[in-house]
């Protein structure tokens, strides 16, 4: 597709945002820039397959225009790791057989990844005891944070191993209050 | 030498060969081969090919139940920005392939069946273009002159026998159900369910002169390009699907779908590849459904609790000339005993999308059901739900009188009973209360037919001492990769890192293909079979029988002889084609996989909402190919099971016929609040007559059944019976003990 002059830093280079302002998030990296680690699962923001960092946030990038992220930073699935150099998270996630048919997992990684980074700088979620308070960490709190990543395969019990291993060899600002 | 090679397995294959073997790699907790492509995203599914000079299909859908396409006015939508194409053509599918049809469905989209149907396809050179083309492309239809019902308990419908099966009769079950000590007559009911794989079906067509190649999303290859073929009128051997990464299928991929044939025509009329991309509405609404269930089980038990009359009765729906009818009382036959009984299956013609195949079907719906009102009959009794089924495991199947082949459904349920902690189940109801939660517990059976496929698989030991496994199998998501490969490396004495494994495309042998739970068996027997071959060739070069033969880390033993493999091929490559169909042993034994379930529940005293707190599955499947990824798909199906029990229902409005909730939005599958902790506990067994690699079927048992122990821990908690599928808090509410009171 042709492209403008406006561009979005994707996984540490500038790239030039589409021509078609109806094009997504998604499908300007899956189409224009051939990066089909990000997922299309439902196209309208229910599964969490799309899901990629936004300027250190996670989002669902079906769920936004990709004209709206004029000069942000953008990290999806092929910044984390390569199959060569796995990232922690996704070594923990070969391990634990975090994924089965590995659709909906670049989402669960990217998800997962942010979601820690939430949970560091202190975030509630809706199991949270006390909002105000720094969150204690709990498989129920991870539960509660994983819910928009949805996961047909039933891969459940095994992602949230995964990410309890990788938090765990962490710095686990929740637990220490750094 | 008498191996019992010939392809149709007949005879239980005793040997045991895999526990002979010395490289220690079968049945091992392996990570995938395939994991580090799928967790950095570089795995390709289907529509993730580049194919240069792509076209963008988008389908258009009924907008009515029943009718004929009047007119297409296509002339406004071709004059919009980018639009190539506006297809109506006869070849287009207007349902949805049962699996193993290997043939056409109901072709041409002008007639329309029902609400969702397509009936056109835009071509154009964005996606964006092609989606906006799509949905201004006005369609005019004529009403259909004699509809059908829209509704399957419509007085209307007419009903049919399946064409596949016949009722089992036994005894008189009427006379064993008055004359009984006690008895159960009672009616369920479930809905209508969706895969929901989350890859939604796509695929990339191109034509290279008459040759067809496809890259999609499908399960069964061998069959997937017969359909195709026969779609288009050409012949087979000019279709070529490949799919070596499969995001998900649970049924909705066995047959050739919409958009690859669509696509298809597409590419050839416009002599470029064409790629379709269903959305997830329209997989929804299109695809394939299970059929909603309603149910009918009678239990006559005698004074010590052992059943003298079962009687299951089914009442699902399909689309008129459908022969697929959800088989519900397919593990009833052989389950419990109950000489005096009545199973059987009615279909009511009906206008919905194409009823067929989703995660074990019939098991999935029939066996939450059964297993529900064995636990009302152990209430009835006063005994021990797991007390009750230990009582009524009949020696042979009744009425056909069938030995079993392998059956640790005993075995189950007491190590899932211990490990679960049965023997702190309350008997009577409102036993727990737990701040504003009631808690209980819930047992059930599981049960899943075996079932073997004709597969075929080719084994090649190379030169350079290292091993390649190719067959058209798929894996979507079931560990193919894995376990083929394990039974390639045990076979053959190499370790995982000198395996490679290539699976996906049409042209290799045709393996089973993913579905029914049948691929590790099936295409598995056939990759040890090559494996066996070559160990002969082998062993001939050693000077030794092939059981004398050990393979281990790349070097040949027979006494104190030693060879590396590379030496002892003489350095050239053994190939060999492993071969093997269903036979006499699926004739002469009951083959099923078994299991048991244990779920403790809170049901919230004010609400009525039901939050699963923990659940054990124990499982006997023969031969642990590999015990991580056989672990997953029983976490999978579990998982299936919750969703079934609490959260997942097709709605369609019965006034026009579309389907309600036709999103990830509305059609609630479980997220990963709704999973707690899930324990898992693989039985060892051995089951010869099931497969030469004595394993039996796995992918699908973790569902069959686990909802109805769901169900009966709702009721422990708090004292409600809910005979309808799911069990939301409307439908339990009304029925809550005083929350107030104080714990019975």
């Amino acid at each position: 597709m042709a492209a403008t002059t406006l561009t979005a830093r994707v996984n540490g280079a500038d790239r030039p945002l589409p021509a078609d302002a109806r094009r997504t998030l998604l499908d300007w990296l899956r189409e224009d820039l051939g990066l089909t680690g990000t997922k299309k699962g439902c196209d309208h923001g229910q599964c969490g397959a799309c899901t990629v960092i936004v300027d250190g946030r996670r989002i669902n990038s079906c769920l936004s225009l990709a004209h709206l992220h004029e000069g942000d930073t953008i990290e999806t699935i092929e910044s984390i790791g390569t199959a060569d150099a796995l990232a922690p998270l996704q070594k923990a996630f070969v391990a634990h057989d975090g994924f089965q048919c590995g659709y909906c997992t670049p989402g669960q990684i990217c998800s997962a990844k942010a979601m820690m980074q939430e949970f560091a700088e202190g975030w509630a979620s809706a199991v949270s005891e006390d909002v105000a308070a720094r969150p204690e960490f709990s498989t129920d709190e991870l539960r509660e944070r994983m819910s928009g990543n949805l996961c047909r395969c039933g891969a459940y019990s095994n992602i949230i191993a995964a990410i309890e291993e990788v938090m765990a060899t962490q710095a686990q600002p929740g637990r220490a209050g750094a | 030498m008498a191996l019992p090679l010939a392809d149709l397995y007949n005879t239980p294959d005793e040997r045991n060969l895999l526990d002979t073997m010395k490289q220690g790699v079968i049945g091992k907790p392996l990570d995938r081969p395939e994991g580090p492509l799928k967790v950095s995203g570089t795995a390709t599914y289907s529509a993730e090919w580049k194919r240069s000079d792509c076209a963008e299909g988008f389908l258009v859908l009924a907008d009515i139940a029943q009718g004929t396409v009047k007119a297409i006015h296509a002339d406004k939508v071709l004059a919009m920005p980018g639009v190539v194409a506006v297809l109506s053509d006869e070849a287009m599918i207007r349902r949805s392939t049962q699996g193993t049809a290997g043939e056409a469905p109901a072709q041409d989209v002008h007639t329309v069946d029902y609400f969702g149907q397509p009936v056109a396809l835009v071509v154009a050179e964005t996606f964006e273009q092609a989606r906006e083309a799509a949905q201004a492309l006005e369609i005019e239809y004529d009403a259909a002159a004699e509809p059908v019902p829209l509704d399957p308990q419509s007085p209307d419908a007419k009903i049919e026998e399946p064409s596949d099966s016949k009722p089992v009769k036994g005894g008189d079950l009427d006379k064993a159900m008055r004359e009984a000590d006690y008895a159960i007559d009672v009616e369920y009911d479930t809905p209508g369910h969706a895969s929901a794989a989350m890859e939604p079906h796509a695929t990339i067509a191109e034509w290279d002169g008459d040759r067809l190649t496809l890259r999609g999303s499908y399960q069964m290859l061998a069959f997937n390009v017969k359909e195709m073929a026969d779609c288009l009128s050409i012949s087979p051997k000019h279709v070529r699907i490949l799919a070596p990464y499969v995001g998900g299928g649970f049924g909705s991929k066995l047959g050739i779908t919409h958009e690859a044939v669509a696509a298809a025509i597409a590419s050839k009329q416009l002599d470029r590849p064409v790629r379709v991309v269903m959305t997830r509405q329209q997989v929804f609404q299109t695809v394939m459904r299970r059929s909603e269930t309603r149910q009918r089980v009678r239990l006559a038990a005698d004074a010590a609790g052992k059943l003298v009359g079962l009687g299951h009765e089914a009442r699902v729906s399909n689309l008129p000339d459908e022969d697929f009818a959800e088989p519900v009382t397919q593990a009833t036959e052989f389950l419990y005993g109950g000489e005096n009984r009545l199973l059987k299956v009615e279909v009511a013609r009906i206008s919905r999308m194409t009823a067929g195949s989703v995660r074990a079907p019939g098991e999935a719906v029939g066996m939450q059901v059964l297993e529900a009102a064995m636990d009302e009959l152990a209430q009835k009794i006063g005994m021990d739900p797991i007390e009750l089924r230990k009582r009524n495991l009949p020696v042979k199947v009744p009425v056909e009188g069938t030995p079993y082949s392998s059956r640790k459904l005993v075995e189950a349920l007491e190590q899932g009973a211990e490990s679960f902690g049965w023997d702190k189940c309350k008997t009577e109801p409102c036993q727990t209360r737990n701040g504003d939660w009631w808690i209980g517990m819930g047992v059930a059976s599981a049960a899943r037919v075996n079932v073997m496929i004709p597969a075929k698989a080719r084994v090649t030991l190379k030169a350079d001492g290292t091993a390649l496994v190719e067959t058209d199998q798929t894996d979507i998501g079931t560990g193919s990769y894995a376990i083929l490969g394990q039974i390639a490396g045990e076979m053959l004495g190499l370790p995982m890192d000198k395996v490679d494994v290539v699976l996906g495309d049409s042209e290799l042998p045709p393996g089973a293909g993913s579905g029914g739970s049948f691929g590790a068996i099936s295409t598995g027997s056939a990759v040890m079979r090559a494996c066996e071959a070559i160990r002969d060739k082998l062993a001939k070069a050693m000077g030794c029988k092939a059981e004398e033969l050990e393979l281990q880390d790349g070097s040949a033993r027979h006494g104190d002889a030693r060879q590396s493999l590379g030496e002892l091929t003489g350095g050239k490559d053994i190939v060999e084609v492993g071969s093997i169909k269903p036979g006499k042993t699926f004739k002469d034994y009951s083959q099923a996989s078994y299991g048991a379930f244990f779920a403790e529940v809170g049901v919230h005293a004010f609400t009525g909402e039901v939050r699963v707190r923990r659940m054990t599955g124990a499982f006997g499947f023969g031969r642990v190919l590999n015990a991580k990824t056989a672990r997953s798909q029983c976490l999978g199906g579990m998982v299936w099971g919750i969703g079934s029990a609490l959260t997942e229902e097709l709605a369609f409005d019965v006034r026009d016929g579309h389907l309600v909730n036709h999103d990830l939005a509305e059609y609630h599958v479980p997220v990963h609040a709704d999973v707690p902790a899930l324990e898992v506990i693989l039985l060892e067994e051995r089951d010869a007559a099931a497969s030469p690699l004595q394993a039996k079927g796995v992918g699908e048992l973790g569902i069959c059944g686990a909802a109805g122990a769901v169900a009966n821990a709702v009721y422990n908690a708090c004292g409600v019976r809910v005979r309808s599928f799911p069990l939301t808090l409307d439908k339990i509410i009304p029925h809550l003990p005083d929350p107030f009171a104080s714990p019975a």
